[in-house]
């Protein structure tokens, strides 16, 4: 299924380093744009440090909201790096090359972002900051390991390690070909970044290697860390929260709404950077393919789920789900649940031709992600609103307009550190597309002449 | 052998006055809960009195249920904080270290009797009650959590005078506030494990106790005596936890109240 596609060598470097060598209009506008909401958001995250979390919405027993919600919401985002890169590369699928790059620099950043979450939420930050961060296992005073909000920041700074390394490790090439054609700062810039690659065999063999043992080892990641963040909810009694289907079904609704956001970056790279004929139609079609397995497994763990509360049939769990199914504005979240994550985008998905329409792909993988957005927000805040017997206490959760301001903010906070990072690296691997085009060859099987894929191991 | 101090709550002698509340709000230094404090559902009441009715008017009947910390054995509270600021002392309390807390708000989200409170403002006291503050409690700044202590300050207040007079801590010797201002008695503080309590003989020999979310095997210290009612209303028309409409109904009382 892969066209056949020679371009010379040069045009592909020049075309690719497009972003790093020249900033577009449209790069201008993201700049501006993004970057004014981050001014937004950096002023409410300042006056609810100045404040306190008074002025959010949180209530008691409500303790945990938007800002949670968001922070698994990126997290499940971050994981369209590791089902990409490292899953993907293991199994050779041909066409991750040009999106691994740039999934792995979403999921850096979405990772971070994610981490900030939590972090602006504790209603110290402060303390957080210089006594929770690094963890003083040492004295064994401070950290309870027994704390899934122990565990959880270790699975993600874990992975965030790993991704780091493994967008270092496979860009270093790349820098080296950036060192080789840059003046002044950015020179000095890649020169040390470059590591003293000089394109011989030994390094781009122990390159290889570790690409590979990084990738492998990353492959664990994959289950542990949203897993781990589903025991944030997990670990405590709330009804609804506590159940062990949560992990798998963080897991798989992870993928889903990280590959749509793969997805979503690939039309804005090919809109903003023209890399049309890297990023072409039959790489759409081919994560068209893969989204359509990953959303019926996700929906089935959906379904699981609300199964497994209502089965044992115990009036606290089911309190929560009648909310869910019957109050405003879960209603609103559980159609945009089931129609944006689901019923829409499959069924488009579905059809060759709508896999290979770039707009059509574009909005589907939107949509995909407000559905998984709203899927978070119904599975976190309302086992909250209902906890146990207590109607005196039953309460509602209302978003803050500082809140509000934070979760936007986080929105612009990824494509705009992605944009920074393509004004430096190429977003695209240059040397993974080379090394597409030359293990590319021609076989001929009878009279037909069948474009191919030649492998060296 | 160590205390396990506890509570018997008589719910037949609970009139539902107040006075606790009250009483607690002002031993522990709690900050005054404004309207909009309760409207935002931010009130600290480290005791709290639930009010539920019962019945369809006009036969309607008021319930009160005063709710302090349960102090569990097995407390769901305390595994989740990361930085050991929930812990369990010697003595069975649960107990809440201010100055370790960071704020995650975990310890909250896992108290299914809802009796952890957060810092979300940092307090304030009009000037007039400045100096009716106890000196003996510290003072919480915003983003921490706190609970209610079973009034730690005057346990250690007895241990150290019972220490010096160089016998055990007696029962009767203190009690907590709450249990003092309680007009009907309905409250009694003790130890659980000094069987000559009032609080382990009552429990001893009551028929009518009971713990609250007993099936969560936590094993609360505060064990309620269940109402006596004289004159009970019919069985289809009792107090229905998970109808929305009873939800409603409290809704609307709470803003009335």
């Amino acid at each position: 299924m892969q066209e056949r596609r020679n371009l010379p060598q040069m045009e592909v470097i020049q075309e690719l380093l497009l972003p790093v060598t020249r900033t577009t209009m449209w790069m201008w506008i993201g700049f501006i744009v993004l970057g004014t909401i981050l001014a937004a958001f950096a002023f409410a995250v300042a006056w609810m440090f100045y404040w306190g979390i008074g002025v959010t919405g949180l209530n008691r027993p409500g303790m945990w909201g938007f800002m949670i919600v968001d922070f698994v919401f990126w997290i499940g985002i971050s994981h369209a790096g590791v089902m990409i890169s490292a899953i993907l590369r293991l199994t050779q699928a041909e066409w991750r090359r040009p999106v691994t790059r740039a999934a792995e620099v979403m999921t850096m950043f979405s990772l971070m972002t994610a981490m900030t979450l939590p972090f602006i939420h504790t209603g110290r930050p402060w303390r957080t900051a210089y006594w929770v961060f690094p963890y003083d296992f040492w004295r064994g005073i401070f950290p309870d390991v027994r704390s899934a909000l122990v565990m959880d920041p270790s699975a993600v700074f874990t992975y965030l390690t790993g991704t780091i390394l493994f967008i270092y490790i496979t860009t270093v090439p790349d820098i080296a070909t950036l060192r080789d054609r840059s003046t002044g700062w950015r020179k000095g810039l890649y020169r040390v970044l470059a590591l003293g690659w000089q394109n011989d065999e030994r390094q781009w063999m122990i390159q290889a290697a570790t690409g590979f043992l990084l990738a492998a080892l990353m492959l664990s990641i994959f289950v542990s860390v949203h897993s781990i963040v589903s025991w944030d909810f997990s670990f405590s009694l709330d009804p609804v929260w506590h159940t062990s289907v949560w992990a798998p079904y963080f897991v798989i609704g992870a993928v889903h709404s990280g590959v749509s956001a793969a997805v979503t970056l690939m039309v804005l790279m090919r809109w903003m950077f023209g890399f049309d004929k890297y990023i072409r139609e039959e790489h759409f079609d081919a994560i068209g393919r893969l989204l359509v397995v990953v959303a019926t497994a996700w929906v089935f763990f959906f379904m699981l789920d609300v199964f497994f509360a209502l089965f044992n049939q115990d009036p606290r769990e089911t309190a929560v789900m009648k909310m869910r199914f019957e109050q405003w504005p879960y209603t609103l979240m559980l159609v945009l649940i089931f129609v944006f994550g689901y019923f829409i985008p499959v069924p488009i998905w579905m059809f060759r031709k709508f896999r290979r329409n770039i707009k059509l792909m574009f909005w589907t993988s939107i949509m995909v992600n407000i559905g998984m957005w709203s899927e978070r927000y119904w599975l976190v805040v309302p086992g909250l609103e209902r906890k146990y017997e207590w109607t005196f206490d039953w309460n509602f959760y209302r978003p803050g307009i500082v809140e509000i301001t934070i979760i936007l903010g986080t929105f612009a906070l990824v494509p705009f550190l992605f944009m920074c990072f393509s004004k430096i690296f190429p977003p695209v691997s240059i040397w993974e597309e080379k090394e597409g085009q030359n293990f590319l060859q021609e076989i001929k099987v009878g009279k037909a002449s069948i474009p191919a894929i030649v492998r060296e191991f | 052998m160590a205390h396990r101090w506890g509570m018997t709550i008589d719910l037949d002698l609970c009139t539902g006055c107040q006075a606790c509340v009250v009483a607690c709000q002002a031993e522990n230094n709690i900050p005054i809960n404004t309207e909009e404090n309760f409207q935002q559902r931010r009130a600290i009441e480290w005791i709290r009195v639930e009010r539920y009715w019962e019945g369809e008017f006009p036969n309607v009947k008021a319930r009160y249920i005063p709710v302090p910390c349960m102090m569990c054995e097995n407390a769901p509270c305390e595994p989740v904080c990361p930085v050991y600021a929930s812990y369990h002392t010697d003595q069975g309390l649960n107990f809440q270290v201010y100055n370790r807390c960071i704020g995650t708000r975990y310890c909250s989200v896992n108290c299914h009797w809802h009796v952890r409170f957060f810092n979300f403002w940092e307090p304030k006291w009009p000037d007039s009650l400045k100096q009716q503050l106890n000196p003996l409690v510290a003072v919480r700044s915003r983003g921490v959590m706190e609970k209610c202590s079973f009034c730690i300050q005057r346990i250690d207040h007895a241990e150290q005078s019972a220490q010096l007079q160089g016998r055990d801590v007696k029962d009767g010797d203190f009690t907590t506030a709450c249990a003092q201002a309680c007009p009907t008695r309905a409250i009694v503080f003790g130890d659980l494990n000094n069987a000559d309590s009032e609080v382990a003989k009552t429990v001893a020999s009551t028929k009518r106790g009971y713990q609250l979310l007993a099936d969560l095997g936590t094993n609360p210290a505060v064990v309620y005596l269940k109402k006596i009612d004289a004159d009970p209303l019919p069985e289809d028309s009792k107090h229905k936890y998970f109808d929305s409409s009873q939800y409603t109904r409290v809704k609307e009382t709470v803003a009335v109240g």
